[in-house]
């Protein structure tokens, strides 16, 4: 092949290929994908664009250690059913991570590409990559199903559809046991589903990933709230052999200033489940109604908070201010989220706190009040702190708040099963290796156990318990 | 799937449904509820478990028709079915022999007062319930309700059966009576508990209340269903629905039930239209 003849110097040179994107003016009228994806030509480029490291740092980055010299090297070669493959021995959902990985904190990161020409901006853009091999993948039809080895009579019930759920049905599943998924709500994908929006996510795609699933033979039941209708002993009773309890984040963490139960004011939870998972982008076409906003507060700089926003601006609101108390190089969402709301013109009201919400006669909120912050020295996590700078309060008209600052964990789980040794913040421990709890026969896994955390660490998760179920399950050894 | 296995209008605007749910028969308790969806394009909403039966699988719904969804689903039929229905939901009443157990149930809120009027009697206590409605067509479910008390009081607003007058004046009499009461469980509007636990209050009464704020996932995970108990937020689909009603912020809680006034109003419109 000609590209393998370029040189390490040749290749530095080929500019890094950018995807093409909806125009910020006309995409905030609508909830389609923002980047279209790369061309097959754009992803061939891009992938030559690799130095094929002996060391390979960016493997190192990823959490699921995705082979990524070789599956960008099958992209050089066209062939891309060979990447799908490879891409695939390790991260079941390439095409979700493809786009929701903060790839610049990992794979991206330590990519030599990246250091050679001083900017993390110009790493080889794995990511993009994976999510191109994804979806021509997704194009070319369903996928082939995986092998399932003879079945072993042995019964795994999993806990929540999210991404460390899913991951563990297809781990286990592979090795002939059966599985029954058991999901709260009536859809699956946890917040693939309820929380990531469109936009960012398309629902098909993850619906997909649950076809497949499906017709390996990995059975789903909507409607289950664990804990209430079985708990985990009377699963057991039920004949499961193992347990996997993958219930995510939960219970939305509020500001605790006066004002935050005025009407109005939501959770992000809420505000996304309303508009993803509730389609109340179409109402009164669907039945689950929002708020109509014309001036709209986010609260916090995670993912979390631009999904909200950029939410909002496409729900009609004509002003939405994002209120972080930081600056914006300490904002945890992913760069090009932060990069897309600014675009979109969500306004950062940065270094800048909410004391408190303002409501009229009826209880609605109609202004919050926000305190001027400036960075002070380093806290535990190495961050400067931000401290309140005196008497420089002010006050913005809003019609609608929403919440973006985390979720503690739901109780629903840890509450019926008094033998699940739960930490001092309600997360369930589990040992970092091979998700084992307390409890004999069960595992956790993903934010339950981590706290927020990110879709490929939650699968990261997954992975390993499922090793370790497929072992107990083989030896009974706890 | 969730079959439809009984449907009737109870009174103009409030219907029974039983509706075949297994698994949920055999696991709730009094105080719980579900939530249910009937269209795919339709709202989650929560219903208490009015009854249910174990054995045969079923649950009992009792709801008012108030706007689009109930509306939708009073429109379903015998041998129809729920698209989705999950629970048992919320904490179950705290049900434990204290003496004498004084049940308010206001208007459609006679439904779920119903298992719990039940449970307190099979405890072991002297139970009197006293049903109010605005008129009589909205005093539903009365002969159950005889069934599971030992003494039942109606009121009506407009006087067009059993006393004229509300509630509160029901629970007063008692008290002028002498009795000695010892737990008030309020089930109605919002109204009709802050008004039932104004009254207790003074008197002393503990007094439990089961709140049905707007509700969206039913565990925990939203928020939508807050509400201000003793100064803190409670979410009412995993700390509740039953709360001290003493504690209970109920202005907040009414002006939070109309937060959506306004495109509730649009679909109902639009749907009757
Ligand atoms: C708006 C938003 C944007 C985000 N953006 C990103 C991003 O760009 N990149 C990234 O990497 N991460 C992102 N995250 C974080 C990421 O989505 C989570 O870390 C990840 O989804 C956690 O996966 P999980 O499987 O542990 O749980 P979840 O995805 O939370 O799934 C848990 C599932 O369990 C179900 N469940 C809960 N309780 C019960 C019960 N008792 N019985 C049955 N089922 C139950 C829930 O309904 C849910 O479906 C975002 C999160 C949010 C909210
Ligand atoms: C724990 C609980 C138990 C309940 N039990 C019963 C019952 O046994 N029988 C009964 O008739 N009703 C009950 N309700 C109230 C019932 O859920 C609402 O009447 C129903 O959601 C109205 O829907 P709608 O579309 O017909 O009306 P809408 O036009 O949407 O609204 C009319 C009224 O219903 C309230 N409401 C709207 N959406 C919701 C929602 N998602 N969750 C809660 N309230 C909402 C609004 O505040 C408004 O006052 C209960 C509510 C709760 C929280
Ligand atoms: S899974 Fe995430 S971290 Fe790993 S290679 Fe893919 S985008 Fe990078
Ligand atoms: S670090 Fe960058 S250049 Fe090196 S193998 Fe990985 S992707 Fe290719
Ligand atoms: S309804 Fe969502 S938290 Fe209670």
């Amino acid at each position: 092949m000609e590209e393998k003849k370029l040189t390490p110097k040749e290749r530095l040179q080929i500019p890094t290929q950018e995807m093409g994107e909806q125009d910020p003016k006309e995409r905030i009228h609508n909830l389609k994908e923002v980047p279209f994806g790369y061309t097959p030509e754009q992803a061939k480029l891009e992938a030559t664009r690799c130095l094929q490291c002996k060391t390979a740092p960016c493997v190192a980055g990823c959490p699921v250690e995705i082979d990524i010299p070789t599956f960008l090297n099958q992209i050089c070669e066209g062939d891309f059913k060979g990447a799908a493959k490879t891409i695939k021995i390790t991260n079941i959902l390439p095409a979700i991570c493809g786009r929701v990985c903060p790839q610049e904190e990992q794979c991206q990161l330590g990519c030599i590409v990246g250091k050679s020409l001083k900017t993390v901006d110009k790493a080889v853009q794995i990511g993009k990559l994976e999510r191109f091999i994804a979806d021509w993948e997704m194009e070319q039809g369903a996928a082939d199903t995986p092998e399932i080895k003879a079945a072993t009579g042995k019964r795994v019930a999993i806990v929540g559809s999210g991404p460390a759920g899913l991951t563990v049905a297809a781990d286990v599943r592979r090795e002939g046991h059966e599985v029954t998924v058991f999901e709260a709500l009536h859809k699956p994908g946890g917040v693939l589903i309820y929380g990531i929006p469109e936009f960012r996510l398309p629902k098909a795609i993850v619906m997909t990933e649950v076809e497949n699933l499906e017709n390996m033979g990995v059975e789903m039941k909507y409607n289950m709230v664990i804990g209430n209708i079985h708990s985990l002993d009377e699963l057991f009773e039920q004949g499961y052999d193992a347990i996997f309890v993958a219930t995510g984040a939960g219970l939305p963490m509020f500001m605790r200033i006066e004002g935050e139960n005025l009407n109005g004011v939501y959770s992000a939870n809420e505000y996304l489940t309303r508009a993803n998972l509730m389609k109340a982008y179409s109402f009164p076409e669907t039945d689950t109604p929002i708020a109509r906003s014309k001036n709209v507060a986010v609260f916090g700089g995670g993912n979390v908070a631009m999904d909200s926003a950029r939410t909002a601006l496409r729900l009609g609101a004509e002003n939405v201010y994002l209120v972080y108390r930081r600056s914006r190089i300490e904002m945890p969402a992913r760069v090009e989220e932060v990069h897309h709301a600014d675009e979109e013109g969500v306004q950062f009201l940065l270094l800048q706190n909410p004391v408190r919400l303002i409501g009229d006669e009826d209880g609605w909120v109609k202004q919050m009040e926000c305190i001027k912050m400036e960075l002070g020295e380093p806290d535990d996590s190495g961050r400067r702190r931000p401290m309140p700078i005196k008497d420089s309060e002010f006050r913005v008209d809003i019609d609608t708040c929403i919440v973006a600052i985390g979720n503690s964990s739901n109780p629903l789980i840890p509450d019926s099963t008094p033998d699940l040794e739960t930490n001092r913040w309600g997360n369930i421990i589990a040992d970092d290796q091979t998700m084992k709890t307390s409890k004999k026969g069960v595992f956790a896994g993903g934010d339950i156990v981590l706290g927020a955390a990110t879709v490929i660490l939650a699968m990261g998760q997954g992975r390993l318990a499922a090793a370790a179920i497929n072992e107990y399950l083989k030896n009974g050894e706890w | 799937m969730n079959r439809i296995l009984e449907k009737e209008f109870i009174s103009d605007q409030v219907f029974r449904m039983r509706v075949e749910a297994p698994a949920i028969a055999a696991k709730r308790k009094a105080g719980q509820f579900i939530i249910l969806r009937t269209s795919e394009d339709g709202e989650r909403i929560p219903l208490t478990i009015a009854d249910a039966s174990a054995e045969e699988g079923w649950l009992e719904l009792v709801v008012q028709v108030v706007g689009k969804t109930t509306k939708e689903m009073s429109m379903l039929e015998e041998g129809g079915s729920i698209l989705d229905l999950a629970g048992p939901l919320g904490r179950p009443t705290h049900i434990e022999k204290v003496g004498t157990v004084v049940i308010v149930g206001g208007g459609v809120g006679i439904a779920p007062a119903h298992p719990i009027a039940q449970a307190m009697k099979n405890a072991g206590n002297s139970v009197i319930s006293i049903l109010g409605g605005r008129s009589r067509g909205l005093v539903i479910m009365e002969e159950q309700m005889k069934a599971a008390s030992d003494r039942v009081m109606i009121t009506t607003d407009d006087g067009s059966y059993g006393q004229k007058g509300l509630v509160t004046d029901a629970i007063q009499k008692l008290i002028d009576e002498g009795l000695k009461i010892d737990l008030v469980v309020a089930v109605g509007p919002p109204i009709m508990m802050k008004f039932v636990c104004l009254l207790t209050k003074k008197y002393e009464i503990t007094t439990l209340v089961s709140l049905n704020t707007i509700m969206v996932d039913g565990t925990g995970m939203c928020g939508a269903c807050r509400v201000t108990v003793d100064n803190k937020t409670k979410f009412v689909c995993v700390d509740g629905p039953e709360f001290d009603g003493h504690c209970v912020d109920f202005d907040e809680m009414m002006k939070r039930q109309r937060m959506y006034e306004v495109q509730e109003k649009e679909s109902m419109d639009r749907f009757q239209s």
